[in-house]
């Protein structure tokens, strides 16, 4: 989950990339309107859907569901559902999620958690993103975090760019042990783990 | 998500006709939910129900709702088809240039009042 | 009891509140501008360098709309413009009788022009008629060029566009022909301002706009 232009399909590009062969993802594409997220992600070779909401902000449990029937489950171990961009609506909505991740990006500034507090709250990661762009921004890391600990104490932060790949690592870290506490990483692309 | 704020909206409608017609109780209101409205049905009658409770006229009062079903017209190959089913893309011709007719309104049909 | 037939659209009530606060403000000669985009696309520091830059040819007043926190109407107060924080207790976007509570309690005498900053979404806001004179959306340069695509009634509901954060076009791959076309394919008479409230690039531009929009309107209601 994340605001729109936070980053959400350059992180995922970037994680397909680097879990390619360990892990077979796919990705729920949801959007208000076109397919360019999916195309992208497509491009990678990754399974992924288009969900188009006509309108609606954000994902719920009913339509994650009827996406997720366009998958063999058996052929998956990670699934991504990229939501609506949107710092509202989505945190309201539990669709089912074993995890939810939250994307902040260093443009949008560093007093969203006060503004934006469910969010927040809800999701198990922030990640804040584009952190190579933080010289030609007023980002107060220590703010940020004070704040966000406010709405969710010890809440985990990683700082990292989807687009440089710099603190990447740590987030496909996470992702893996997460990952593993459901299922097994392919130990190469011949066998199964 | 906007469950609450169409729960008040509509109740505000109700009191404007209410006054304008002296009506002093509301035995059901019908509201016909467009299928792609994004209005999720059970929430939204949870809202109504614990709405009414504060509302002297609505107290008493049934909440019908029907469906109105989603269409998409294709505006290359001039057909139409079912939203839900097919989305976006026309299953007709594969284009991307569709539009909606039906399927996202809210609308309150009727009341039935004293 | 007996069945009355309606076949009224919900949102009905509320547009017929929007249009009244139209007609109350075109009355007074205060000019009201919708302000929405996503989060922290910079709608705080563009009313901010705006009201520093202008705020003595017109009087400026700002409502504030967040879900939670008071960080931006502080952050106009700091500048000494009138400004008041509404919270919408978790609702994603305003509607006009939110909209017309705000502003009845800020009081709009001696005011020219009001800014309702609306909560940071491209989606919602788009949707519900606040009682506006003018609708205005930023789209910050570092979201990316491909939001017109993504979220399209934002774009077509607007009356002018501004581009934030140009000064940080080095960083992003941002496509501004590509941009600029997709907008256009939405709204073609939109206006847009490519600006950076951070360096003053381009706001002379805007500035200017609101400055004859806020005019125009007061022409127009005393005409009325």
């Amino acid at each position: 989950m994340a605001s729109p232009g936070a980053g959400k399909t350059t992180l995922l590009s970037r994680t397909i990339k680097a879990l390619k062969g360990k892990y077979r993802i796919g990705v729920m594409e949801a959007d208000v309107d076109s397919s360019v997220d999916a195309e992208t992600i497509s491009a990678l070779g990754a399974k992924v859907i288009q969900l188009h909401s006509g309108g609606l902000c954000h994902m719920d449990a009913d339509m994650t569901a009827r996406g997720i029937e366009a998958f063999d489950l058996s052929d998956l171990d990670i699934l991504f559902l990229e939501n609506i961009g949107n710092l509202v609506c989505p945190a309201e909505f539990d669709v089912g999620a074993e995890k939810r991740v939250m994307i902040l990006s260093v443009p949008e500034g560093d007093d969203k958690p006060l503004k934006y507090p469910l969010m927040f709250q809800v999701s198990d990661i922030v990640l804040v993103n584009k952190i190579d762009t933080l010289p030609v921004f007023d980002f107060d890391k220590a703010s940020f975090e004070n704040n966000a600990h406010l709405r969710h104490p010890d809440m985990p932060i990683l700082y990292l760019s989807a687009g440089t790949g710099e603190g990447f690592e740590a987030w496909l870290n996470w992702l893996t042990a997460e990952a593993s506490k459901i299922c097994r990483p392919l130990v190469s692309d011949h066998q199964e783990g | 998500m906007h469950e609450l704020s169409i729960v008040m909206h509509v109740a505000k409608t109700i009191d404007e006709l209410a006054e304008e017609n002296q009506l002093a109780k509301i035995g059901s209101v019908t509201l016909q939910v467009g299928e792609v409205s994004g209005i999720v049905t059970d929430y939204f009658v949870d809202c109504w129900n614990y709405f009414k409770r504060k509302h002297p006229l609505l107290v008493d009062s049934e909440l019908k709702l029907e469906t109105i079903h989603a269409v998409t017209f294709c505006e290359d190959c001039k057909q139409d088809y079912e939203t839900v089913r097919f989305g976006r893309i026309c299953p007709y011709c594969g284009s991307e240039h569709t539009y909606l007719l039906t399927g996202n309104e809210c609308i309150i049909k009727e009341i039935e009042a004293e | 009891m007996r069945t009355i037939e309606l076949h009224k659209s919900v949102t009905e009530s509320n547009d017929r509140d929007a249009e009244r606060l139209r007609s109350e403000l075109l009355e007074k000669g205060v000019l009201l501008v919708n302000l929405m985009s996503a989060a922290g696309s910079g709608k705080t520091t563009l009313l901010s360098r705006i009201i520093g830059d202008i705020g003595q040819k017109v009087r400026i007043a700002v409502l504030e709309a967040d879900i939670e926190a008071s960080v931006d109407a502080e952050r106009i107060e700091a500048l000494g413009a009138r400004s008041i924080q509404v919270h919408t207790d978790g609702m994603c976007h305003m509607d006009a009788g939110m909209t017309e509570t705000g502003l009845r309690e800020m009081g709009l005498d001696g005011i020219d022009l009001v800014f309702l900053e609306n909560i940071g979404n491209l989606i919602c806001p788009a949707e519900y008629d606040t009682g506006a004179g003018l609708n205005i959306m930023i789209s910050s340069l570092p979201e990316g060029d491909d939001k017109p695509l993504k979220y399209p009634l934002m774009f077509q509901t607007s009356q002018a566009l501004v581009l934030s954060k140009i000064d940080t076009a080095s960083y992003f791959h941002f496509d501004m022909d590509k941009f600029i076309a997709r907008v256009r394919f939405l709204n073609p008479t939109i206006h847009i301002f490519p600006v950076s409230a951070k360096t003053g690039e381009g706001m002379e531009a805007l500035e200017d706009y609101l400055l004859e929009q806020t005019k125009a309107w007061k022409e127009k209601g005393s005409h009325a």
